[in-house]
């Protein structure tokens, strides 16, 4: 900010705020981040309990789960990914209105986790959408899930209008759905989401 | 052959893995109607179906676990071999027998690929329609998706190997 800080402070005791507009739409976005009401399988459970009254994500604005994924601004991936249910969960990422994050929550939405090696599990949802936030555990505890919630916060309250990738002309509207294949999903993952690590 | 009630009951005393009756293919509806039917029997609730895959002798078991809630005996297993090649791998349905057993028969298809004649409704249950395998047979291959591992051992190394990827200096020295 290129205001002079005595100058600023005497201009807030006569209530007038000086700030750029992208630090009022950044506080205003991370603190009313709305997920989407969806689980796959146990994490979800410790999402409940983070929304429940012990630990009440109601204290970071988020608490509004939305049951449609055109009102959310975030999807918590809470849960094992199945091939059967990865391109359901992009398809629903597709849906969703931008700016939009993603939490990966739990070692199976990461990387399969306990399932990796199996015919059936997908090896991670990063490999179909960007995810923002990974947060390991399995379950993670609801605490984990609020300090996951609270990295994304820090990570908007970051973000400049100028190089946010939904402002960009260029990024595609929408990411690809894959398809069920004869023996594996088509394709087995997004070129341009994830690559294979090199050793 | 039809067996007689005293053998079944001989087959439940003996209780545990050795309480099963193996029977033809041919013959499996005529014995699950008896086994059903009869009024000292009554197996009237077929708790299980599942298949093993038997990859040396050639042939995948079909089992099916019988209990009678009316007259508290069970559990009863009763077994069907059919070949391995997919072709022929086909066992009569006893869906109409016991209504319960449509969802795991569907589940045996799906998974080991044995086809159920008389089955009113064989689709795949947990796999999507455009599958193909059967994943718990066990020359099933699953898609080749290696991934960089750290610390890959076993099946992952050797796949690893394969495809000229990361190898621990530990693994090389010892294939050296």
């Amino acid at each position: 900010m290129a205001v002079d800080p005595q100058l600023q402070s005497e201009l807030e005791k006569r209530g007038v705020f000086v700030m750029p507009v992208e630090f009022l739409y950044n506080w205003s976005r991370k603190s009313s981040i709305w997920p989407m009401q969806f689980g796959l399988a146990c994490c979800a459970i410790e999402m409940i309990a983070a929304a429940a009254a012990r630990y009440d994500i109601a204290r970071f604005g988020a608490e509004v789960f939305r049951a449609s994924p055109r009102q959310a601004d975030l999807m918590i991936v809470a849960g094992t990914v199945t091939k059967k249910m990865a391109p359901l969960v992009v398809r629903l990422y597709n849906q969703m209105p931008e700016p939009k994050y993603v939490i990966a929550m739990g070692a199976c939405a990461i990387s399969g986790g306990p399932f990796k090696e199996g015919y059936n599990v997908l090896k991670g949802i990063d490999r179909y959408i960007p995810v923002d936030i990974h947060i390991p555990g399995c379950p993670p505890r609801p605490e984990a899930l609020l300090h996951g919630l609270m990295a994304l916060q820090e990570k908007i309250s970051g973000q400049r209008l100028t190089d946010a990738r939904w402002y960009d002309k260029n990024a595609p509207a929408e990411l690809p759905v894959p398809q069920y294949g004869p023996h594996d999903l088509e394709p087995p993952y997004h070129p341009d989401v994830w690559k294979p690590p090199k050793p | 052959m039809i067996p007689t009630v005293e053998q079944i009951r001989e087959l439940l005393s003996a209780g545990g893995a050795k309480s099963a009756l193996l029977v033809d293919r041919e013959e499996l509806v005529a014995v699950a109607n008896f086994l059903k039917t009869d009024p000292q029997l009554r197996f009237d609730f077929c708790s299980c179906v599942t298949a093993v895959d038997y990859l040396q002798q050639g042939y995948i078991e079909v089992v099916y676990h019988l209990y009678s809630v009316a007259l508290k005996h069970g559990p009863l297993a009763l077994k069907v071999r059919a070949p391995r090649a997919l072709e022929q791998c086909r066992v009569p349905s006893l869906t109409l027998v016991w209504r319960g057993c449509e969802f795991q028969e569907r589940e045996a298809y799906d998974l080991f690929g044995v086809k159920f004649d008389g089955h009113p409704d064989l689709r795949r249950i947990l796999m999507w329609d455009e599958f193909v395998d059967h994943p718990m047979r066990k020359d099933y291959v699953p898609p080749m998706d290696y991934e960089w591992e750290p610390t890959p051992h076993g099946e992952t190394l050797a796949r690893a190997k394969a495809q000229g990827g990361y190898v621990p200096a530990s693994a090389r020295e010892a294939g050296k």
